[in-house]
């Protein structure tokens, strides 16, 4: 069989396509390469909906920490604090037992014990919690005298917020945000080794890396795979965020615009 | 564990309750706790030793033990440090088998590797296979220890070689000036001086290692995540005395109690630290300016 028959066979594998049955043995490095690929397109997904609805949650809990209001600022700390203060794994565990007891109750809810949803809801709490945290930071960084000048040109309330906090917050918090982007990605592999089930060995790439270890009782050759995919993600995700980074800057002369992703925040889970 | 726990079935309310948390499985959960705690107090020192070596390596002159380190900051850094854990568990199983095995089985001439088993001769297993249990139970913690050491070394080591770099540069110049060695520059001002910008992230660091300690639950190790497992799923009366449904979401209710407490307590002590630190920080800041100010006024007014 050569190379080009096991991508075709393969390649979808994580999602439900192609061959049912995975290779049991004589394991070649093709094989190898195509699924952990395969899986890699399940750690997109949790990424990429964690990330992009988790940055409109996160805005909202930063303006809410920030508030005079307790009633607002409360329960965002709250928030903020449960998600940021316990560990991923945990979160991911306690979440799928819960949604199991619930989908006893409301049956309604049986979507959430699967991993697209509800594995997908807890990370995009989680990394709403730690971007909320960046972004109150660079919101309590903005330069008064940017909010003062606002005040100036008569701008209040969410037009002020739209027009001048939120653009100067968004470049406050761009670099520490990259990094946050980064480690999400990285916190997607923990999905398939805490309660979340993978039907039908339909899991992400650290799933399929970790099988083929176990199956060849060689950690050399899968795990170097995945972190050779997990790095040419990173390289993605930093290129991304640098033109988005570029384009919040574009007013800035060219030598001003240098913003390299710091480790400041805590990020990790 | 009490007296009247010795007919589970006649008791009821909080005398069951009370029977039930005292288990033999229940003391080896809360034994558990004591396992992460020990694996913190032991990980912590090891992990900012690699952190040290990892920084001084990647600050070296030497060009291939620089990019040595710079390489180990930057691999652990941008691959997700389950898989590290995943995969240091049986890459340093394998290698000490394999060390041995070339140590202690020279006329051994079959291969280690046979098809998908990994095969040494019986004197160079590890634990030996007839060793006690204990001994393959600390053979795994240690395991644990020293692959939770190389992941946070690395993020350590990522800080302490930012903070190296912090250190006003007059500061080894004057000491240069002095006459010192490069090696005592480095031993009298520069360690001694660099903590100051290392704290926020070395706290940092402990903080997430502190959330990864749950991680222990993949290294094969029986702790507080295994038996929450383990004590929560749902119990027949046919195998317990205690029978119950899926308790499972309460167990994990628990452990996620448990880690707020210890990240709020680590919170309280770090910023306490940072405070006093502090003070010394927001001294020389001061310090600095001062001495900007007079440069300033001997340039005369511009």
């Amino acid at each position: 069989m050569s190379c080009w028959d096991t991508v075709a066979d393969y390649a979808f594998r994580s999602i439900g396509y192609g061959e049912r049955l995975l290779p049991r043995s004589d394991f070649t490095l093709c094989q190898q390469v195509t699924l952990i690929g395969s899986g890699m397109i399940w750690n997109l997904y949790f990424g990429l909906v964690a990330l992009l609805s988790g940055f409109c949650l996160a805005t909202a809990l930063a303006v809410g920490k920030a508030s005079r209001n307790p009633l607002w600022r409360k329960p965002s700390e709250a928030v903020i604090f449960v998600f940021r203060g316990s560990p991923l794994f945990i979160q991911v565990f306690f979440a799928y037992f819960l949604f199991l007891s619930l989908k006893g109750a409301y049956p309604g809810l049986g979507a959430l014990t699967s991993a697209w949803a509800g594995a997908a809801l807890v990370l995009f709490l989680n990394t709403a919690a730690y971007s909320a945290e960046i972004f109150y930071g660079a919101l309590r960084a903005v330069p008064p005298g940017e909010s003062e000048a606002a005040d100036a040109y008569g701008l209040t309330g969410w037009t002020k917020f739209r027009r001048v906090t939120w653009p100067v917050l968004l470049r406050l918090a761009w670099p520490s945000y990259t990094n946050e982007a980064i480690f999400l990605f990285h916190a997607t592999t923990l999905v398939f080794f805490s309660g979340f089930p993978a039907l039908q060995q339909r899991g992400d790439a650290l799933y399929y890396a970790s099988y083929f270890a176990d199956k060849t009782f060689n950690p050399f050759v899968p795990y170097p795979i995945l972190a050779g995919y997990f790095i040419l993600l990173t390289l993605a995700i930093i290129a991304v965020m640098g033109r988005v980074n570029a384009r919040l800057n574009r007013h800035l002369p060219q030598a001003q615009r240098r913003g390299r992703p710091k480790l400041l925040t805590q990020i990790l889970r | 564990m009490f007296s009247y726990c010795a007919d589970p079935e006649t008791l009821e309310g909080l005398a069951w309750l009370s029977c039930y948390l005292t288990t033999g499985k229940h003391l080896a959960f809360y034994q558990a706790f004591g396992t992460v705690l020990l694996l913190l107090a032991v990980t912590a020192p090891a992990a900012l030793a690699f952190g040290f070596a990892g920084a001084v390596a990647a600050r070296s002159r030497i060009a291939p033990l620089s990019w040595l380190g710079k390489g180990y900051i930057a691999v652990v850094r941008g691959v997700p440090d389950i898989a590290f854990f995943l995969f240091f568990v049986i890459a340093l199983d394998q290698g000490i088998e394999w060390l041995r095995h070339k140590a202690l089985c020279p006329d051994w001439d079959q291969p280690i590797r046979q098809g998908n088993d990994f095969v040494v001769c019986s004197a160079a297993k590890m634990p030996l296979g007839n060793a006690a249990q204990w001994v393959h139970d600390l053979y795994g913690f240690w395991l644990a220890v020293v692959t939770f050491a190389i992941v946070f070394g690395a993020f350590a080591a990522n800080v302490l070689y930012g903070a190296m770099r912090a250190v006003p540069r007059a500061q080894l110049e004057t000491a240069e000036a002095y006459g010192m060695a490069p090696r005592q520059v480095f031993r009298r001002i520069l360690v001694p001086q660099m903590w100051v910008y290392a704290l926020p992230g070395l706290s940092n660091t402990w903080m997430v290692l502190l959330k990864a300690t749950p991680l222990l639950f993949l290294l094969g190790i029986q702790d507080i995540v295994y038996w929450a497992r383990d004590l929560g799923g749902s119990k027949t009366p046919q195998f317990t005395d205690y029978p119950h449904g899926d308790w499972r979401v309460y167990y994990f209710g628990a452990l996620l109690v448990f880690y707020l407490l210890c990240t709020k307590l680590s919170g309280i002590a770090l910023d306490r630290l940072e405070g006093r630190i502090g003070h010394v920080d927001a001294r020389i800041a001061r310090a600095e300016r001062r001495a900007g100010a007079r440069q300033a006024d001997a340039m005369g007014p511009q």
